[in-house]
């Protein structure tokens, strides 16, 4: 049996790692496990990435307020743990006369929930601030408090915070069930790899943190479909998109949006359907043709002959009432301790704008620790700064030139539409959360996905993960166990 | 390693296109070539192609890839042409001023009187394709998986369909049927064969592999690893036709839907690109729209032969060696005006030797230091004074004029640089 945990997180998408980061402050023995072999591989990967301004959830919601509690912390995040975030600001934009009355209704939820600075612009102004925009654009709202960021580094430098500041970390661990003693209380989770004793469990299962809840027994009428959205990704080269610009929103979604990635590649997407399957990622060419449309309503210049990738992440879609009186909304977020079983924190439901809410969920989990008696006591020499790692392609040539006296692999240049070293690569697989997949390697360094999307750097990206890692090239993987690229050796080589 | 921070002419690329046009650069003057190579040895995706049908228009012989690689090698290397490998450009600017990095030398600025852009093409990708499903592992280009079995000795998969009847997917076919691989069928989009009709003959009917035309994949499925892809035939609009899907079980789908030029150097470079090629715009001697910077092979359109593509580089590499030697005779024609002792700087940095034959030039300049006595301005090539002026003092607020007289044309002909100093009288 293991030492008992006084706190295990199941699932590390950015929610469970925001968990673990807030709580590595006190003195806590954590575990955060992850049934992926990477951390954020659910929704955490597959997002419009943009941290939102709070005009969106209806008023009372817990959606609401987290969302405008967490805005603000955003820019100290970045700050601390080194990710790219970007405070753009973003436009819900009306096309021709009739969505033009949408804004106003949107102008006065924003207000109520407290966003700030937001405020109508022209039709006119709308095609000064960003010229390829549809000329038909009757006006829009402009939410200066809207973020882009990087959902990637995001998620991983908030773990290998919390890996910092001594919490543990396991990838390829599923959860089984909980362990409950005879008083109703959980004293421990099975998992995959044995049985981790603990005084307190966190629910942060992301799309199944409904079945996890039911294992304890809570809120067996609590239900996850998973919203698919599916997203396509443009050549940079093509066009600047310089802004995120928001269609007014339809009942079920925020609609087709055309932002840009903070790497500089205009993004569209995404649809909303509702699927039974919580493992199916398919991009559909019906979304693909729904995307399209979108995006030219908003862009009618985009050439989407420039597509570079097509991906879905899938939403974490509830049917939790929320508790606030008089509000009638039944796909709020859970943030609680249940009276019974006895610790279990219990979040569920986490969708959009479940990425900007995120580290104010980990606050609000702080504060229901503290409600419940738990004596945090901070812990001295906490350090809340995530060293950042090199990016070649940000240094500037005596920058370059440095790195790469200090370090020859930094001149060895495996992702040419990217351009990311061998040195970015190998730092990776050492990092506090290593990766050790090609998917982990591309989520952190954004290699592979340009133009040739790979073909070049792929072998070359296979072959170091196997040096690094003491392997065989025919043990690596795309994204963990049964995805191998390689099946064997050829005649000749075997022969 | 690189010898020198300027060359006459460099090569971008060692492919076909690139290895013909340093050849060809050397023959035709230019005094030293170097070629810059991303991978590990010359000679480009060539090293990978090791089936035959190379040469066959412009040797008359019918060589594997390699071999076909190794004559030109062979010949660059005689002539004493220059290399780097496993060396990766990044930035070329329109002035002919390479940046690149590699492992042994970290960062290289280099300058060229002429540069060959001859980068190849990359292959077009599943994106580019628009196919959706799933995004399991098992989905390589036709290129990337002949990488994996003709260079690095593995096998990418057990079960293949082939999506596009372009040639590097039916020499794959046959390829990994030799190694024991299952190739299902090739797809194909169009109603007629994209690539060569000898390639359909030698790799596919000889080996009972099934082409469709007209079919397409319509999605991929497996979480993983590629567990099976639905086809679906196409009108003549390209349209899926309903009721003709298929599910073809394979565990690798490999893509072979066209080639694109590389020229993301081209861009950094200022080059105006043919939307239609994807190409740089050419004159007849390969010079894309900045002066001084050429391009050879499949660069600047996707040709179906090496040969043709050994063709363009030899061009390109005759072009580039003229052009460099204008820049030569240029620069030699152009003498530099240093700044020597006690002068901050001298106005024009360069004077046209030719101009003198003409007329006075006259030089303006400042000094560093004052000096209240009388001094000499001075004009030196090396040693040999050319000419000289007296000024009764001189102070840094105040240019001094000189003026480097006509009938001095003779010496300055023979300098290859003059310095200017302020001297005691």
């Amino acid at each position: 049996m293991n030492d008992p945990y006084d706190v295990i997180i199941i699932g590390a998408g950015v929610v469970g790692c925001m968990v673990a980061r807030a709580l590595s402050r006190y003195q806590l023995r954590i575990l955060l496990f992850e049934k992926e072999a990477d951390i954020g591989m659910g929704a955490s990967s597959a997002n419009t990435a943009i941290v939102h301004a709070g005009y969106d959830p209806l008023p009372g919601t817990l959606k609401a307020r987290m969302n405008v509690a967490a805005n603000p912390m955003w820019d100290n995040l970045s700050g601390e743990l080194n990710f790219p975030f970007e405070r753009r600001g973003d436009y819900v934009v009306a096309i021709g006369p009739f969505e033009l009355l949408k804004l106003d209704r949107l102008l006065d939820q924003g207000r109520r929930n407290g966003v700030p600075g937001m405020h109508l612009i022209t039709g006119e102004e709308m095609r000064h601030r960003e010229p390829n925009i549809n000329p038909a654009v009757s006006g829009a709202l402009w939410a200066p408090t809207g973020g882009l960021c990087d959902p990637f580094m995001v998620t991983v430098a908030t773990a290998e915070n919390a890996v910092q500041n001594g919490v543990q970390v396991l990838t390829s661990t599923a959860f089984m069930d909980f362990i409950l003693d005879d008083h109703a209380r959980i004293i421990g989770v099975k998992t995959t790899r044995g049985d981790f004793p603990c005084r307190w469990a966190v629910n942060a299962a992301g799309l199944y943190s409904d079945d996890v809840m039911h294992r304890a027994g809570v809120r067996p009428e609590f239900s996850i479909t998973p919203r698919r959205g599916e997203y396509m990704v443009l050549d940079k080269a093509e066009i600047t998109i310089n802004n995120v610009l928001f269609p007014v929103p339809s009942e079920v979604s925020k609609g087709i949006l055309v932002t840009a990635s903070l790497h500089g590649n205009p993004l569209c997407g995404p649809t909303a359907n509702d699927i039974p399957d919580k493992d199916d990622r398919a991009t559909t060419s019906e979304g693909l043709e729904e995307i399209r449309q979108g995006a030219l309503k908003m862009i009618p210049s985009l050439n989407l002959r420039h597509l570079i990738a097509m991906f879905s992440g899938l939403r974490a879609n509830g049917n939790a009432p929320c508790e606030t009186p008089g509000v009638e909304y039944n796909h709020d977020f859970i943030i609680e301790i249940p009276a019974s079983p006895r610790g279990l924190v219990n979040l569920g439901g986490i969708e959009s704008p479940g990425l900007t809410a995120s580290p104010a969920i980990a606050q609000r989990v702080v504060e229901l620790l503290k409600d419940a008696g738990e004596p945090l006591r901070e812990k001295p020499g906490w350090d809340p700064i995530r060293p950042p790692r090199p990016r070649f392609c940000h240094l500037s040539r005596e920058e370059q030139a440095l790195l790469i006296a200090r370090d020859p692999r930094y001149a060895r240049v495996i992702c040419r539409c990217e351009l990311v070293t061998e040195g970015e690569i190998v730092a990776e697989i050492n990092a506090p959360i290593p990766a050790r997949t090609y998917d982990a390697i591309k989520r952190r360094t954004w290699l592979g996905t340009g133009r040739c999307l790979g073909g070049f750097d792929m072998p070359r990206v296979v072959e170091i993960l196997a040096r690094e890692q003491g392997i065989s090239p025919l043990e690596v993987t795309k994204k963990g166990e049964g995805s191998g690229f390689l099946v064997r050796k050829t005649k000749l080589v075997e022969g | 390693m690189a010898r020198k921070s300027k060359y006459d002419v460099v090569v971008i690329g060692s492919g076909p296109g690139g290895l013909a046009a340093a050849i060809s650069a050397k023959k035709n003057g230019a005094e030293d070539v170097l070629i810059i190579e991303r991978d590990l040895e010359l000679g480009g995706i060539l090293q990978q192609c090791i089936h035959n049908g190379f040469g066959l228009e412009v040797l008359k012989k019918d060589l594997p890839g390699p071999a076909y690689a190794q004559l030109y090698i062979n010949e660059a290397l005689a002539l004493g042409v220059e290399t780097l490998l496993d060396t990766m450009v990044l930035d070329v600017s329109p002035r002919r001023r390479i940046y690149a990095t590699n492992k042994r030398d970290g960062v290289l600025d280099l300058e060229a009187h002429a540069i060959v852009l001859a980068m190849g093409c990359r292959e077009r990708t599943r994106a580019q394709v628009r196919l959706p499903g799933t995004r399991p592992a098992g989905v390589y280009t036709a290129g990337t998986a002949q990488r994996w079995v003709n260079v690095e000795g593995y096998m990418p998969g057990k079960r293949f369909v082939i999506l596009g009847s372009g040639d590097i997917g039916m020499i794959m076919a046959r390829r990994l049927t030799f190694e024991g691989a299952k190739v299902e069928r090739v797809l194909e989009v169009m109603p007629f064969l994209t690539g060569l009709m000898r390639n359909y003959v030698q790799c596919l009917m000889d080996y009972d592999i099934p082409l469709q035309l007209r079919h397409t994949v319509k999605r991929i499925l497996g979480k993983d690893r590629v567990e099976a892809v639905e086809s679906v035939q196409v009108d003549e609009h390209w349209n899926p036709i309903a009721g003709t899907e298929e599910i073809i079980p394979c565990d690798t789908l490999l893509l072979s839907v066209g080639l694109i030029p590389e020229n993301e150097l081209s861009r950094k470079a200022g080059v105006s690109l043919d939307p239609i090629t994807g190409g740089p715009f050419v004159n007849n001697e390969f010079q894309t729209s900045v002066p001084g910077i050429f391009s050879a092979g499949n660069v600047v359109h996707v040709y179906d032969l090496v040969d043709w593509v050994t063709e363009a580089g030899l061009l390109a590499g005759k072009s580039a060696a003229a052009f460099a030697q204008r820049e030569r005779e240029s620069e030699i024609r152009h003498l530099p005006l240093l700044p020597g002792e006690n002068v901050r700087y001298v106005i024009p940095h360069r004077v046209d030797k030719e101009s003198l034959a003409t007329g006075d030039v006259r030089l303006q300049m400042r000094v560093k230091q004052p000096i209240e006595a009388p001094v000499w301005v001075e004009v030196r090539s090396g040693e040999k004074l050319i000419t000289r002026k007296g000024e009764p003092y001189v102070r840094p607020g105040e240019m001094v004029t000189l003026v480097l007289p006509s009938k001095v044309y003779d010496e300055v002909r023979q300098a290859r640089e003059l310095s200017l100093a302020v001297v005691g009288r």
